[in-house]
């Protein structure tokens, strides 16, 4: 039996998958993150694990909320994110999985809001700019996905017979280019970053302490799994191998923008996202009709 | 083992110090003594912190502030005291406007004495906070277990 008929029967090993490996997988991608990021600043950098040390440390903490509502917004962003996952890694429809995500980002503002810090807003209301510029780009990648393949369900589309990126390059590079901000990595790292942990206090995290900083962080991971394998959407099973090495690749450029480039405004971060995506992502669509 | 002591996170605030002791704090982060390798990252917010480094002796000024960031800081935490003023108020204690040490106004864990206390010293002074750290963790636990 192939993969394909495994998971058309039981897509439930799919989503069981996901939910058990993706904080392993996510944290030992965020560990080498670090010590490449200490490498290129001429450190020696944490250990591997170091990542889900510290979500395993923010559970050991004092529960400390400004608001009981914060609690029941976060988790819902946990359980949304991890709801996301199991709809992509079960096959199911990719409209759903984009629409899942948002709700678990809208869950997450909605979290920082109800604080009323005021460093909380600001990071808030940047992360809604930033679910604005990204969302287009994410969308179109789902309808070039359609127009290929004549299904939305992730099943279909990974199963393709060619690679998708072959007919749908210009929605690959726009989607590579929204994924900075979806990674929350520098230039693009608005509403909260990984490294600059005194700017802006801590932008959307500052008023998370203890379990609710863990569970946000938990989330971060799973979602990180979501993105890559969006990514390897576009090669699919027709190319699992070189697919497995451009996601790899991909996550390391954004390592080294990561660690090259200043924070924009985010002025800038909007107009060029949504530039990238009428640019490339539109023209791509448009192309897709003329073939 | 607790995983506490693998993840310290500190914040660091210099309560009118000369700033001699703050640049040997920061010292510590570059890549010649590169403490994130034990996990230490500097946080600039109280609540995601493990691990309170005050440098400076206390003046009038920042007597509620530092009271404030202890408060907002998690259980499991400590508190490091960091450079002679830090300790007892240095040469400045006869001073009007200097309320001492740090431990006048807030519990004190480990003290580094130095004026300007060694980046080693410090180092030294956090990894000696961290078996304190997992004590109180550990009390921690057996209060909430009763």
């Amino acid at each position: 039996m192939s993969f394909l008929d495994v998971m058309n029967v039981y897509p439930l090993i799919g989503v069981l998958l996901f939910i058990v490996l993706s904080p392993l997988v996510g944290g030992i991608i965020f560990g080498i993150d670090r010590i490449i990021t200490a490498r290129m600043q001429g450190r020696v950098g944490p250990p591997v694990l170091q990542p889900l040390y510290d979500i395993f440390k923010l559970f050991e903490k004092e529960k400390m909320v400004i608001h009981e509502s914060q609690n029941f917004w976060i988790f819902g962003y946990l359980i949304f994110m991890i709801i996301t996952g199991a709809l992509f890694f079960g096959g199911s429809d990719i409209l759903l999985v984009i629409f899942a995500l948002t709700l678990a980002h809208v869950a997450l503002i909605l979290g920082a809001f109800s604080s009323g810090s005021p460093y909380a807003h600001i990071g808030a209301e940047r992360e809604l700019i930033q679910l604005m510029a990204v969302e287009p780009m994410i969308i179109i990648a789902a309808v070039g996905f359609y127009e290929v393949t004549g299904s939305f369900n992730t099943l279909d589309i990974i199963s393709s017979g060619s690679p998708l990126i072959l007919v749908l390059p210009g929605i690959f590079i726009g989607f590579v280019y929204i994924l900075t901000v979806k990674l929350r990595k520098s230039p693009f790292d608005i509403s909260t970053s990984h490294h600059a942990h005194q700017e802006l206090v801590r932008g959307l995290n500052t008023e998370f302490a203890g379990s609710t900083l863990g569970m946000v962080e938990l989330a971060h991971l799973y979602e990180t799994a979501i993105l890559l394998g969006f990514i390897f959407l576009f090669f699919g099973l027709a190319a699992p191998i070189i697919g497995l090495i451009v996601v790899a690749l991909i996550y390391l450029i954004e390592i080294f923008v990561d660690n090259a480039t200043s924070r924009v405004k985010w002025g800038l971060m909007f107009k060029s996202c949504w530039i990238v995506t009428a640019v490339l992502g539109v023209v791509n669509l448009m192309a897709l009709y003329l073939i | 083992m607790a995983y506490i002591t693998k993840s310290p996170w500190i914040i660091h605030y210099d309560a009118s110090s000369c700033n001699g002791c703050d640049i040997e704090v920061l010292a510590c982060l570059t890549p010649l003594y590169d403490i994130e390798r034990f996990g230490i990252i500097n946080t600039g917010n109280p609540k995601h912190a493990d691990v309170f480094l005050v440098t400076g002796g206390v003046n009038e000024q920042n007597r509620p502030v530092i009271k404030n960031i202890y408060r907002q800081m998690p259980k499991p935490n400590v508190v490091v005291a960091i450079g002679a003023c830090a300790l007892s108020g240095g040469v400045f204690r006869e001073c009007y406007n200097i309320a001492g040490g740090v431990d006048k106004l807030i519990p004190v864990d480990v003290y580094v004495p130095g004026c300007s206390a060694k980046p080693e010293a410090i180092i030294d002074g956090v990894v000696k906070a961290l078996g304190i750290l997992e004590k109180k963790r550990e009390a921690m636990k057996k209060e909430a277990g009763n």
